[in-house]
């Protein structure tokens, strides 16, 4: 269950990193990481809407290099928005300054409009980068390029057993809820029903540290004494320079832009 | 008089697999004990969640308690009359305690808390398990585990059993055990089982499943 299955799996996915034929895929995965994290920086700190404006159209040709199926991957950036939606429909309202308009007697102000459409566009840009560059490697591959980036083993480890055992889990979960549909189980709003899927979680809580105790007695059994040795050939290859260039050429493009508007 | 429960001509196949079921179908008359035999894989578990409509045939017809069974609201009345042991009880038992767990079923038919306790107390004294009432369902010996979940289904008063190779991983006592429950009880029940000697013990008929039909044993 240990490292053999993630090291076979993880040889394969690196030559693997993505959709075929993604000019991305060639590009080592430690570059393709630090040039989102790089991106997500620059970005943040502009605050000039026509340089806010050329970062998201470098996500999108980002998610054009990558292959990504556009519905899908939008669906995912609109679940984002989701979360921070609130907070953009009352940034005008709390920010004080020039009145634009009023409703229900609120005075919206354009300095808040501004900050919102600025805010949005940032978070945006660099949900899309990270989609585009990241989001599109095989999960493995992202906790293998991490370790190699430094990144405290036990966090690779976390993020390389959660791939590993998510599915087991989930197939878990519906084993039970089957179990419960047998016995006539149909979710209500009743005390009943609340109960039952408090009881359904804790078990599959209870169950989980239990085969994680298994889990990791077996890989004692092989010798396993806190180190996973990740087997890896990443190399640094002329691709990955090319690559490194551009991405700094067009972070730089965006500080210029910033700088002379 | 007509069967409990028919299938007809039930096809299925997993998602990405080639069909198990192709064309199986069964009767199951009161008071009959009808055991499957198969290779492992055959089909004969699908066979019974198609049954309660945990999965749905690609064609193919089932016909339970006097009507066709087509919609999820049909199923659910065939789940609450047919009680289904899964065939690992770690499936079926989630509740923190045994007797959470036997009650668990009866509260979804709508019983109180008091008549539910009540139907605990009377199923764990039938099949002498009232021992195990208080205690922590995942932390049971398998063959607890077992009776426990039999228990679990008994308390809906089911009209049909049925089991799925209820004596996987069960030690002699136990399966000797079991076998005289399952004797005991008047009901109808289907029993899917790998052990030839327990199934000359109860079976009344015998069907083999054979490359997706079944055949008389």
């Amino acid at each position: 269950m240990g490292h053999v299955a993630h090291t076979v799996l993880g040889n394969r996915a690196l030559a693997d990193g993505g959709p075929r034929g993604s000019v991305l895929t060639g590009i080592d995965p430690r570059a393709r990481i630090l040039a989102a994290a790089a991106f997500a920086v620059v970005v943040v700190s502009l605050h000039h809407l026509a340089a806010l404006g050329c970062a998201l159209v470098m996500s999108f040709a980002a998610m054009a290099l990558a292959r990504l199926a556009p519905g899908p991957t939008l669906k995912r950036m609109a679940t984002m928005d989701g979360f921070i939606i609130f907070m953009l429909v009352l940034l005008p309202f709390t920010v004080p300054g020039e009145t634009l308009f009023t409703l229900f007697g609120f005075p919206a102000s354009l300095e808040g409009l501004m900050r919102a459409v600025e805010i949005a566009l940032k978070a945006n840009a660099v949900v899309l980068m990270l989609l585009s560059l990241v989001g599109s490697m095989e999960p493995v591959t992202l906790g293998h390029a991490l370790h190699r980036l430094r990144v405290p083993e036990a966090l690779v480890h976390l993020l390389l057993f959660t791939v590993r055992y998510v599915d087991v889990l989930r197939e878990e979960y519906a084993r039970l809820r089957a179990a419960m549909k047998a016995r006539g189980f149909r979710p209500r709003s009743n005390w009943h029903s609340y109960r039952t899927f408090g009881y359904l979680m804790g078990m599959m809580l209870v169950r989980a540290i239990e085969r994680s105790e298994r889990i990791l007695g077996a890989m004692r059994c092989r010798g396993f004494t806190g180190r996973i040795p990740l087997l890896e050939n990443l190399r640094f290859t002329r691709r990955d320079a090319i690559f490194a260039l551009i991405c700094t050429a067009a972070l730089a493009g965006l500080i210029v832009l910033a700088v002379l508007t | 008089m007509s069967p409990l429960i028919r299938l007809e001509n039930i096809h299925f196949g997993y998602p990405g697999a080639p069909a198990i079921l192709s064309g199986a179908g069964l009767e199951l008359h009161a008071g009959e004990r009808l055991c499957l035999k198969g290779p492992n894989g055959a089909g004969k578990s699908t066979l019974l969640r198609i049954l309660v409509g945990l999965l749905r045939p690609q064609q193919g017809q089932v016909w339970a308690f006097g009507a066709t069974r087509q919609a999820e609201v049909d199923f659910h009345e065939v789940r609450c009359r047919a009680g289904l042991v899964f065939q690992d009880p770690d499936d079926q038992l989630f509740c923190p305690t045994v007797r959470e767990d036997v009650a668990f079923g009866p509260l979804n038919l709508g019983k109180s808390r008091q008549e539910a306790e009540v139907i605990v107390e009377q199923v764990l004294g039938e099949l002498a398990l009232s021992h195990l009432a208080d205690r922590i369902t995942h932390k049971l010996s398998g063959g607890e585990k077992r009776l426990v979940t039999l228990a679990a289904v008994l308390a809906m008063e089911p009209e049909v059993l049925l089991l799925d190779e209820p004596t996987n991983a069960l030690d002699e006592k136990n399966e000797a055990r079991l076998t005289e429950i399952l004797l005991s009880l008047p009901l109808a029940m289907i029993v899917i089982s790998h052990d030839p000697q327990f199934r000359a013990c109860i079976s009344t008929r015998a069907l083999a499943l054979q490359e997706g039909r079944l055949v008389e044993a």
